[in-house]
């Protein structure tokens, strides 16, 4: 008998979905294993019945959950609350529905400073007042992780999570598991560049210039990108992002990781602990331009962002 | 006022939305939209980050598309501090835009189009449906699968991400390709090509001959087209001028930087999503069915009409075929699947000769850039229609504005007047099943919203 799965997205993107097709080969042999009762982006069932006359929401029962996205406003919350009453198994599918998500940066401003930009502050836009109507369901005062609404069973984090964790996640619950988790290691771990444990000092780069390598030499003859004086979040943020083997998948470009698949632990603290790794190389965590957004670029949901009183325009 | 359908969520699409019908008493339409509601305030939350960060932040707003908002980004990220990337940096944002569009256009005429044709609009919604392709198909739906992972392998390989790339900064990119890169990346390039060739020609014979008579009769509406073409009028997806043109066929063209001549946002109460509309045409927007104005549409169907021709030789070929058929400008809106594998062709026929290009192994990939206070514009041409940021930055390069009208936003308009003509048509009496919602939905699915 397949595992009947059901899959929503609330406050999403679609790269998680598109992360699931991306399994390639494993989907193939996955899918004759799952039923889908219920997923928007490929199946057609609706809410209301097909008939579109039902008098209230319903999604089907189903052993697993998967839901990806954070929860920003009235009706995300009411799906989740259903797929939470329906399926067994709740899986928080990549890091909008673990920590927020880069949709979370909204929790530096208030509700009313973001409709008042995108429907009268705009250049292009005729000024009018918020949209209000029955099927626009009202924002919530932040911008929401799942666990901050129902309790979730299995977090998959990442923007996007990579296709192997999911495959091996669902594998996972085929086999009758109910728990999974990724090791708790820092991308740093499974990153093969040079580190001499010191920078050069000084304010800490922008990205305005790329960072020194030979692109005819491998990752493991390259200088670490905090050493060379730019912000990687590398020592903060969980590994995985490359799946079972590869590399970190921002470096794998020569960029610096920006904390995609969040902190290493639950209790973790990476604001903190970051200042700290950049303190012991020699780069003054002070000099880092946009501070608090970046360092929560992934996080804002938790009480991590919040709108500050006063803010000077433009940081 | 009689019954009211719900049709939640939309599905098979790459957003969120849901199509509510007000029948009236005799059970006939009054009333037919789509709403949209979600908002996320990218536009707001953009403020105060520095203008290097942007492409990597904003190609979040779309998980299909994260590339077109990544180069838009980047693009006008390059317009405010003043620097033009070097040829090869270009050539590799050409070359990641190409390879991430050929997988986008095979995703959305297989697994989200396709259901609808090859089980048929009127089958059992538990079957109509990608597992359903996979049962009647199993050798093509595995030869999808492997294709489009191979374009995400291609993209992760050399550029680190398939999905929300961090590749492309103002000044250039990350990285240059070496000579053994390029020639594993062409050999593989080339077999998407013929892939892409041989989808095209699938459709032709299985699909769009078969549902001729939907195609010239469902969400059928006439508004204007909005693309971006070369100087001499070619098809373009990275850069060029847009072009607008009324339903009947006259155009203007216009500098990207000129835009807010040229579109306007009207906000209605009942939709998050605005309503792009053709401010320069001088009637403001009207959603009537019967009389529209300030209507157009964007993604491919107006692509390949604003433009003059394709820019590459198969793609000319099938869009002479087409024009044979349907005139241009086309109008039907279900043959925005057929334009969307013209565009497949041209994207796998550029990414073959971007490889082929010496050039794009040059090690000149980035011109390091000074933060200043600036504007500017940057347009690219996404899977689902013509992509605007524009920013303003502070002396430290920090975003003071950022003002963004994303592909599908500028056929809600469109998409609206289409599924209200499909409901029209298609409900009489009160009588309707569950095939007749499905096609008051695929009304929506050509658009790839």
């Amino acid at each position: 008998m397949p595992a009947t799965v059901a899959e929503e997205w609330l406050n999403a993107c679609s790269g998680c979905e598109i992360s699931i097709l991306n399994t390639g080969g494993a989907l193939l042999e996955l899918l004759p294993q799952l039923s889908f009762v219920h997923i928007p982006v490929l199946i057609d069932h609706k809410y209301f019945g097909p008939l579109g006359k039902g008098a209230s929401m319903e999604i089907p029962e189903a052993v697993v959950g998967i839901v990806s996205g954070s929860v920003r406003n009235e009706e995300h919350k009411h799906v989740l609350e259903e797929m939470r009453k329906k399926t067994k198994i709740l899986i928080a599918l990549g890091s909008c529905a673990a920590y927020g998500g880069i949709p979370s940066q909204a929790n530096m401003f208030t509700r009313d400073e973001v409709f008042e930009k995108v429907f009268r502050g705009s250049p292009s836009t005729d000024a009018a007042p918020d949209p209000k109507h029955e099927n626009v369901p009202p924002w919530l005062e932040s911008c929401k992780a799942l666990d901050e609404v129902v309790k979730v069973d299995i977090t998959i984090p990442g923007c996007p999570p990579h296709p192997d964790w999911i495959a091996d996640a669902i594998t996972a619950l085929l086999r009758g598991g109910t728990a999974w988790s990724l090791p708790e290691r820092s991308v740093c771990d499974t990153c093969p560049v040079i580190r001499e444990k010191k920078s050069a000092g000084g304010p800490v780069k922008r990205c305005l210039e790329n960072v020194a390598f030979n692109p005819e030499e491998g990752l493991d003859k390259m200088r670490c990108i905090n050493e060379q004086g730019f912000l990687c979040l590398g020592p903060v943020t969980l590994a995985g992002c490359a799946g079972k083997s590869g590399v970190p998948r921002c470096v794998q470009a020569r960029t610096p990781c920006r904390g995609c698949f969040g902190p290493i632990r639950k209790s973790a603290r990476p604001m903190v602990d970051m200042m700290g790794a950049m303190t012991s190389i020699g780069l003054d965590p002070k000099t880092v331009v946009d501070r608090r957004a970046i360092m929560n670029r992934y996080t804002g949901a938790h009480g991590n962002l919040k709108p500050l009183p006063a803010r000077p325009a433009g940081r | 006022m009689g019954q009211v359908i719900n049709i939640q969520p939309i599905t098979r699409i790459e957003g969120h939305a849901k199509v509510v019908i007000q029948l009236d008493d005799a059970g006939n339409v009054a009333d037919t939209r789509m709403h949209v509601q979600a908002l996320r305030g990218f536009e707001k939350f953009c403020e105060g980050r520095p203008v290097e960060e942007m492409p990597r932040i904003v190609c979040h707003i779309c998980g299909i598309c994260p590339w077109a908002h990544h180069l838009a980004s980047s693009k006008a990220g390059d317009a405010c501090l003043g620097v033009t990337p070097p040829p090869a940096a270009v050539k590799l944002r050409r070359l990641m835009q190409m390879i991430a569009y050929v997988g986008d256009k095979l995703l959305n005429f297989y697994f989200l189009a396709a259901p609808d044709f090859v089980m048929g609009p009127d089958t059992e919604y538990a079957t109509r449906n990608v597992v359903g392709i996979i049962g009647a198909a199993p050798d093509i739906a595995k030869q999808v699968v492997h294709f489009r992972h191979l374009t995400a392998q291609i993209l992760e390989n050399f550029a680190g991400r398939a999905i929300h790339p961090t590749f492309s900064m103002p000044g250039g990119v990350s990285k240059p390709m070496t000579e053994k890169e390029r020639e594993d990346i062409l050999g593989k390039a080339q077999k998407l090509l013929e892939f892409s060739k041989f989808t095209i020609d699938f459709a032709k014979k299985n699909v769009f001959a078969k549902y001729l008579d939907a195609i010239k009769s469902l969400g059928v509406i006439k508004v204007g087209h909005l693309g971006t073409v070369t100087d001499d009028g070619a098809l373009d997806f990275y850069d060029g001028k847009q072009r607008l043109m009324k339903p009947d066929g006259s155009y203007d063209d216009f500098p990207s930087g000129a835009y807010l001549d040229h579109i306007g946002e009207h906000v209605e109460p009942w939709s998050y999503q605005k309503f792009p509309y053709a401010k320069r045409w001088g009637s403001g927007l009207s959603m009537d069915l019967a009389n529209p104005s300030g209507v157009y549409r964007s993604n491919c169907l107006a692509r390949i009409n604003v433009a003059d021709k394709m820019a590459t030789p198969l793609a000319q070929a099938e869009l002479e075929e087409f024009r044979s058929h349907f005139g241009r400008p086309a109008h039907l809106t279900l043959l925005y699947h057929y334009a969307r594998l013209i565009e497949l062709v041209q994207c796998a026929e550029s990414m073959v000769a971007l490889l082929e290009d010496p050039q794009i192994t040059s090690t000149e990939v980035r011109v390091a850039v000074k933060p200043r206070a600036g504007r500017g514009v940057g347009i690219v041409e996404a899977p689902r229609g013509t992509l605007i940021h524009d920013y303003e930055t502070d002396a430290d390069g920090l975003i003071l504005k950022a003002n963004l009208i994303v592909g599908t936003t500028h056929n809600n308009a469109a998409m609206n007047l289409s599924v209200k003509q499909a409901a029209t048509e298609l409900i009489k009496n009160g009588t309707y099943d569950q095939g007749v919602l499905n096609k008051v939905e695929m009304a929506i699915r050509a658009y790839d919203p």
